[in-house]
């Protein structure tokens, strides 16, 4: 591997501006649809998450002081008002289940000196730990700030011994100074594809999913492979009438045509987060219908 | 040398108004020889007072970085969203003090204004070290500071470039070429004074300014060569001095975050660059007359030149951030024109008004020719002024974090902690002590500069003189 080599192979080594569809022909474009009607904001898949990942529990005072690392984070809105006016607060509360939305032009992608984070073909975007210097631009730009960054030498401190024997060794424990994000547990979707590799076949729907979408009892989380239009994913994508590589989705653009909305147009529910930033997101949302006094 | 018949002659000309001059024409050569060369000697006490102060706060500075560093990033109270902090606002802020000294160099070296020649050798070593400041805080501010090299495009054997489509790396880019080329401007405008210290030095100096001064004998080609050399490095630096602010306002500007993603922004940095640069040059020419006893060249007509350039230079920041706040304002852009609201009426609602006022109505003290020609309360507009630009620099970054597109992020009342300060208040520490240090060892006012610049006041004069007959004469009746 020689300079000339190097600059000769220059247009292969160029990285390419993240854009939807960029890896229309590949066999997977993993994806989710997040009910919020069925979420009941009881945290399992934020603390499934902690599980899995090996995310370092930061204590109270770190917490407060918004240096957590909850890769999937559960927030709370309430309505106008009611914060206040109620007794229980938290009665009148809707939950949204937010992590990192793997946007398809990633906001975070472009921006990142080092290539530390780039678009892998399956269209996840991916965080490399050994790459990462920490500048922190990704998180900066990341319009969802989802991304979360090592303040402090977690593999120290957070893990006492014996509680280190609890972390999942297929995941890389973090040091300090690194930016890390939920990956959408790529090292359970790498498991299945080999095992699917090997067995010549492509992955299943429902063969693999998230931790977070293992975990929710109400099952509001559903995770799949896009690319297949046969997964549940597909087809509530589909029933949405929301596209991953559209904006704005052809759905708005014909209520803005059309103006009152048929019945069909009420019964949509699916949308993405912040998408007129046309960051082209994974995850779809289906809006709460069930009011807060139900 | 002094010509006593010079002021005769000025009071032969009927139309002739006195005007305080830049510099004083009599001053023989070896007098400013003298003068300049015991700065490098014995400074006024002031001298020391600054450089230990500023010593001692470079040390805490390092010691907060040393804490920081063994600790993790955490320490310095930065959180999520606030991922950047008052470090990168300094490090704007550096970037940008050091662009005055390329003004004062390079662009008046071309336009011909020759009232900077006094003045524009400490200009250009106040870019310098701004420059080393600045790269310092981003080593600052990395995650991992031992890998900060990722960022260089270098051959490397694993196939990995820098992402060439962030700002950061052509940040890296642009200020590496820039520091490497105000240094070399810096050391080369300096050679032939380098050469006179040379000649007057004993000692283990003496070697050191024979090693320094490259072999400069004064002789007619070396001057040739130097005077094209010097203009060449001139043109290449104007370029590198506009991009690299403009490059550095990109970080914000190619980013999507509301109050950020403006395209105002690159001549906006480079006048808020110009601007603070220029400021900064009259707080450091006011220490430097004062410590150095340089009051006869750094004089007061020079200062009041410095002070109507600052003030065109603040008008064009105002213009230009007025211009920003407008088309925020009249954009479409609901979530920009909300972060703005934010940075006028919440937290920070205090630091952002402050900033307009210092930034934009206190330059207009500088159009009373008394304030101009004040000293001490030059030193206080121009701190102030600095302070605003500072305060600029905090009021881009802070409110954009606090206040940016995802509702649930929107946090008040984030403010910096001793860590942060402290390793700013060493950047401050730092920056002095570096500055300080160059003018005792390097003469800090251009000898070869300053007797040219006399020596142009003289010329004319002998030109009055040998015409001064006709001038006095009568106009001949045309009847």
């Amino acid at each position: 591997m020689s300079f000339d080599n190097l600059t000769a192979n220059w247009s292969k080594l160029r990285v390419k501006r993240p854009q939807p569809d960029m890896y229309k022909d590949a066999p997977y474009k993993w994806a989710m649809v997040i009910d919020l009607d069925a979420c009941t904001g009881c945290n399992a898949c934020t603390t499934a998450c902690y599980a899995e990942n090996n995310l370092p529990v930061v204590g109270k005072d770190r917490f407060l002081a918004g240096q957590a690392m909850h890769w999937l984070r559960i927030e709370r809105y309430w309505g106008e008002g009611t914060e206040h006016t109620q007794e229980f607060p938290e009665q009148g509360a809707q939950f949204l289940p937010m992590m990192c939305q793997q946007c398809e032009a990633a906001p975070c992608e472009i921006v990142c000196p080092v290539g530390a984070t780039h678009h892998t073909p399956d269209g996840l975007n991916s965080q490399v730990y050994n790459r990462c210097i920490g500048s922190r631009y990704c998180s900066a730009n990341c319009p969802y700030k989802v991304r979360y960054f090592n303040w402090y030498n977690y593999p120290e401190t957070a893990w006492a011994s014996p509680l280190e024997q609890q972390l999942n060794p297929d995941v890389t424990v973090r040091s300090k100074g690194v930016m890390e994000k939920c990956t959408f547990c790529v090292q359970r979707l790498t498991e299945a594809k080999n095992k699917a590799r090997t067995e010549g076949r492509t992955v299943r729907d429902g063969e693999v999913v998230t931790a977070c979408a293992q975990a929710c009892p109400t099952s509001a989380i559903h995770f799949g492979n896009l690319a297949d239009p046969t997964s549940t994913v597909a087809r509530m994508w589909m029933a949405q009438q929301v596209e991953l590589a559209a904006h704005p989705q052809s759905k708005d653009e014909q209520r803005e045509k059309e103006g009152p909305l048929d019945e069909n147009a009420e019964t949509l529910r699916g949308y993405r987060i912040l998408e007129e930033l046309r960051t082209f997101p994974s995850v779809v949302y289906l809006e709460r219908i069930r009011s807060s006094e139900a | 040398m002094s010509n006593p018949h010079d002021e005769t002659e000025i009071a032969a000309e009927p139309r002739f108004v006195p005007k305080p001059k830049d510099i004083d024409s009599d001053i023989a050569w070896a007098e400013i020889n003298g003068d300049v060369l015991r700065s490098l000697e014995r400074p006024r006490p002031l001298f020391w007072v600054i450089f230990f102060g500023s010593l001692g706060l470079f040390l805490w500075g390092v010691y907060c970085e040393i804490y920081q560093y063994n600790t993790g990033l955490g320490v310095a109270d930065l959180e999520n969203p606030h991922v950047w902090g008052l470090y990168i606002a300094t490090f704007i802020f550096w970037i940008g003090m050091s662009h005055s000294g390329t003004l004062l160099s390079a662009i008046l070296h071309l336009m011909h204004a020759d009232w900077r020649k006094p003045i524009y050798r400490f200009a250009e070593a106040m870019t310098t070290f701004s420059l080393m400041t600045a790269g310092l805080f981003v080593l600052v501010h990395l995650g991992r500071v031992w890998q900060f090299y990722y960022v260089v495009a270098y051959p490397s054997e694993r196939w990995t470039w820098p992402n060439f489509s962030s700002p950061l790396v052509w940040d890296a880019t642009a200020i590496g070429s820039y520091l490497t080329t105000s240094v070399i401007f810096l050391y080369f405008g300096m050679i032939p004074d380098l050469a006179i210290c040379r000649d007057k030095a004993t000692g283990i100096r003496r070697l050191f300014y024979r090693a320094m001064s490259v072999g400069w004998m004064g002789t007619d080609r070396q001057w040739a060569n130097f005077r094209i050399t010097y203009l060449t490095i001139a043109c290449l630096l104007i370029p590198l001095a506009v991009s690299v602010h403009s490059i550095v306002a990109t970080d914000f500007a190619v980013s999507q975050q509301p109050g950020w993603h403006t395209t105002s922004f690159p001549p906006y940095f480079v006048a808020g660059a110009l601007y603070s640069g220029c400021a900064a040059i009259i707080t450091l020419f006011i220490i430097l007359r004062y410590t150095f006893r340089f009051e006869q060249y750094m004089t007061i007509p020079i200062l009041e030149k410095l002070c109507k350039l600052t003030f065109a230079i603040s008008m064009v920041w105002t213009y230009l951030n007025l211009i920003e706040y407008a088309s925020v304002w009249y954009g479409t852009d609901s979530f920009a024109k909300q972060a703005l609201i934010y940075r006028a009426t919440g937290t920070y609602a205090g630091w952002w008004w402050a900033m307009n006022i210092l930034g934009s109505i206190v330059p207009f003290t500088l159009t009373f020719k008394a304030m101009r020609t004040n000293i001490p309360a030059m030193m206080i507009v121009s701190l102030l002024l600095n302070l605003g630009m500072w305060i600029e620099r905090f009021m881009i970054i802070s409110p954009t974090f606090a206040h940016g597109y995802y509702p649930w992020t929107w946090i008040d009342g984030w403010w910096p902690n001793w860590v942060q300060v402290g390793i700013i208040l060493g950047s401050f520490g730092w920056f002095t002590m570096l500055f300080m240090l160059f003018c005792k060892i390097f003469p800090s006012v251009s000898m070869y500069e300053v007797k040219e610049m006399v020596y142009h006041r003289r010329a004319p004069k002998k030109h009055r003189a040998a015409h001064a007959q006709p001038v006095g004469q009568a106009q001949p009746d045309p009847s």
